[in-house]
């Protein structure tokens, strides 16, 4: 690991200004971080330890929504009495995700930065446009069984591999952002990720020395909500294709919907064209089809992960049906 | 006590990093540590305390083999910092117990013979510490049908999902999931 030098930031705004050296990064759970590191793909040469910030609470907001502190812990945040009754889906996210070791490390704020699992990414050998600008993409023509197939780029088609950032897409969760000159601003999820394009190395709207503050959950909408992760292994493994879904019904016709998939693009997928094609109609397996065929209208596979197509189809559905039977 | 040690300072690059003077408090003694800022958690417990019971396997987070419990809580020693865990109270395997003064977790891996070779054991046992207060908090799992459920019923589908961040290439596992099961008090034995 490449030499670097570490302080550890008292307050927040304290921190935004350290960050402002050259090279330096935020170090919170360092789950992901510290790994980078280790292998030469992330090399800070100044470290700001924000794990200390008083950041770690939740807490209910006015509105009847719930705010998550950035430095809450993963596993905080799933155990949360408010979060498993209120925001299942989100519970269920996390933990379909890492370890139970990880989940106690793991920060909210860091969990939406986390870096793509794509092994050219990892392989400093192989051509990674994301890893370094210019050096091309090996996923593409190579081996992409894990890839996207949404969204995506000649020059990159990593996927987002948040399980978390999955459900708060569905959740319509706001992120809270800290400015270099101490403005507070906030983004959407939705808007908070960008697509590859051909800038994949710059993978949110943060600004530079920006550090995400807290994530608001605005009240959980009607319906019942689920999470379902499919996956090469039972646990401890990143999603192949998941579906966080949000499904409300009144004597059988769906009347809100909500979907969102990970696993499948370079961000959290939210599916405005399937929750279309839910609403208004009847609770079966014949509209969950229409509208899973609707969500993958645009897919594209690359060869390799050509299966994800239908995997996302036929787990939207599953899901959809889980949904009714539980409701 | 302190570590006169100035190990890790020099890098394969040819660069000397300034040493941090730290202190963590490990298995209820206060050790004062001096550490290139690179040091893993899991490197300053082996290497500077020469605490060797905690395992190096993957150094990436994926097996398991360093879990310690830092400040209660269950975590990989090898993805964090030692810097980072100044005042904080780290237990390792050493502190769990001795052969003397067995943690019941101990004794039931090996009454149960939850090992092999042996390797990734301190690692599984602190886990298992870590995930049965996990499970006393109330705490649900991937395997929890319904997460709004204040109570956990500890089944062997319970305890391979909450332990399955700590892998055992020798496959010991029906025999670790029997020792975390009796000290659960899931059977009588």
């Amino acid at each position: 690991m490449r030499p670097f030098t570490y302080e550890r930031a008292t307050d927040a705004r304290t921190a935004v200004g350290a960050v402002s050296r050259p090279g330096a990064k935020f170090i919170s759970g360092g789950t992901n971080l510290l790994d980078l590191m280790k292998l030469d793909i992330e090399r800070p040469g100044h470290l700001v330890d924000i794990s200390r910030l008083p950041l770690r609470d939740i807490e209910e907001l006015p509105d009847g929504g719930l705010r998550i502190g950035a430095q809450a812990a993963n596993s905080d945040v799933a155990a949360d009495a408010r979060v498993r009754t209120r925001y299942p889906v989100l519970s269920q996210a996390l933990l379909s995700g890492a370890s139970g070791q990880l989940r106690n490390k793991a920060s909210t704020g860091g969990n939406l930065l986390q870096r793509t699992r794509c092994p050219y990414f990892y392989d400093t050998a192989a051509g990674c446009n994301k890893r370094n600008p210019g050096s091309g993409c090996s996923a593409i023509g190579g081996f992409n069984r894990i890839h996207a197939i949404l969204g995506v780029s000649d020059s990159c088609i990593a996927t987002h591999p948040s399980d978390m950032a999955v459900a708060m897409t569905a959740l319509e969760a706001e992120i809270e952002l800290l400015g270099a000159e101490g403005s507070l601003r906030r983004v959407a999820i939705t808007d908070f990720y960008r697509l590859p394009g051909d800038t994949p190395h710059i993978e949110t709207v943060l600004r530079p020395r920006e550090m995400i503050t807290g994530v608001d959950l605005p009240p959980p909408p009607p319906g019942r909500q689920l999470y379902r992760k499919v996956r090469d292994r039972a646990s401890y493994e990143f999603a192949l294709v998941s579906v966080a879904a949000i499904v409300s019904t009144d004597q059988g016709t769906i009347n809100q919907a909500r979907v969102a998939f990970g696993g499948v693009a370079h961000k959290p997928w939210r599916s405005i064209e399937a929750e279309a094609a839910l609403t208004g109609r009847p609770a079966t397996m014949a509209t969950y089809r229409a509208a899973a065929v609707e969500a993958m209208r645009d897919a594209v596979g690359q060869g390799h992960n050509n299966f994800k197509i239908e995997l996302a189809k036929r787990t939207l559905c599953r899901t959809l049906a889980q949904l009714a039977r539980e409701s | 006590m302190s570590d006169s040690g100035t190990g890790a300072t020099g890098s394969s690059l040819g660069e000397m990093a300034q040493l941090s003077a730290i202190t963590l408090n490990v298995n209820d003694q206060a050790r004062r540590l001096e550490v290139d800022p690179r040091t893993s958690l899991l490197d300053a417990l082996r290497e500077h305390l020469h605490l060797i019971g905690t395992k190096k396997g993957c150094d990436h987070g994926q097996c398991g083999a360093c879990t310690v419990l830092i400040n209660g809580r269950r975590v990989n020693s090898c993805l964090t910092l030692a810097v980072m865990h100044e005042g904080d109270d780290v237990v390792t395997i050493e502190g769990l117990g001795d052969p003397d003064g067995l943690h019941p977790m101990q004794r039931a891996f090996v009454e149960r013979d939850g090992f092999q070779c042996g390797y990734c054991t301190p690692g599984q046992i602190c886990s298992a510490v870590g995930m049965l207060a996990e499970v006393e908090a109330g705490w649900p799992s991937h395997a929890t049908a319904d997460v709004a459920s204040p109570r956990v019923a500890l089944t062997d589908e319970e305890i391979r999902e909450r332990m399955s961040g700590n892998i055992c290439r020798c496959a010991a596992y029906p025999n670790i999931v029997a020792a975390v099961r009796s000290v659960a008090g899931g059977d009588p034995g």
